[in-house]
């Protein structure tokens, strides 16, 4: 993490720095069930996850959208994310590589610095879209 | 057919701690490594009261109830059938490790799409601690996809 940027220096186009993360295990998916509280056995169970018609157990929608919640926060500050909304526009599968990214598509001006919108996207390694969004962070 | 019933009903509300070790737990499954969320001494020298939830963290704590798929059932979801739809965070205050947070959720619209073979549910869900500050507000989408067209209800 590196310090915030400032209001005054962020233009409205500004991608932020990508965040690639790694392909998605099974291991991954026994950790965020557990750590997220999110019990759901479709994300652990391969043999539940066949009862429902799918080929294997998949991705939490919230571990794609937590990635791009590390991109903002990171990028902002632990503390300045004030709005985060999202759509799940297709299902991650296992080992599929997720890579969030963010444009600074908004500027408005406060007392004390400014709220930066973004709109947000995760895509996988063929470039098929997973998530798309958008975000309010405040800035100094 | 969902019970549309349910629309505008209260689910019990939720008392939760925000628990370190859970914060650290999550910020590892996720990867991340920022100080504010997984050391305590930087979290305490930036101010806080503990180390800081992740923005998606509470998601995970409004389906902290013994049975989280009762409700859905309830309503007469086949709960394999169930996608994430959409998902919105507005962050009204940080949440930091140790903060007792009521989670107080309402199913505020169910609706059908594509002539009854998706049906979707709305959940809107109030954060406050224990001093009745307001925290956050999520809302959540879930989509039931019906395997085959539903019977007329």
């Amino acid at each position: 993490m590196s310090a915030a940027p400032r209001f005054g220096s962020v233009q409205v186009g500004d991608e932020l720095p990508v965040l690639e993360l790694p392909p998605v295990s099974r291991t991954t998916l026994s950790y965020f069930a557990g750590a997220s509280g999110d019990r759901n056995p479709i994300h652990l169970d391969i043999d539940y996850a066949r009862s429902a018609g799918q080929p294997d157990v998949f991705v939490h929608g919230m571990f794609v959208m937590a990635g791009a919640g590390r991109l903002l926060s990171d990028w902002a500050g632990a503390t300045s994310v004030r709005a985060f909304e999202a759509r799940f526009l297709a299902i991650t599968q296992l080992f599929e590589r997720l890579r969030c990214t963010a444009r600074v598509t908004g500027k408005t001006a406060t007392a004390d610095g400014g709220e930066v919108e973004l709109a947000v996207e995760v895509r996988n390694e063929k470039d098929e879209p997973k998530l798309a969004g958008r975000a309010v962070v405040s800035l100094k | 057919m969902l019970d549309r019933g349910w629309i505008g009903r209260e689910l019990p509300p939720l008392e939760v701690e925000v628990d370190r070790w859970r914060l650290r737990a999550f910020a590892r499954a996720i990867g991340e490594t920022g100080p504010l969320h997984v050391d305590d001494a930087a979290a305490r020298a930036a101010g806080h009261r503990g180390i800081v939830a992740p923005p998606t963290f509470l998601f995970g704590l409004s389906y902290d109830m013994e049975d989280q798929t009762g409700f859905l059932r309830e309503m007469g979801a086949d709960v394999r059938h169930i996608l994430h739809g959409e998902q919105s965070f507005r962050y009204h205050a940080p949440v930091c490790a140790g903060d007792r947070l009521t989670i107080r959720s309402t199913i505020t619209d169910i609706y059908a799409k594509k002539g009854g073979l998706l049906e979707f549910i709305v959940r809107e869900s109030a954060v406050t601690d224990g001093s009745g500050r307001r925290m956050a507000d999520l809302r959540e989408v879930l989509v039931l996809r019906h395997p085959a067209p539903t019977e007329a209800a």
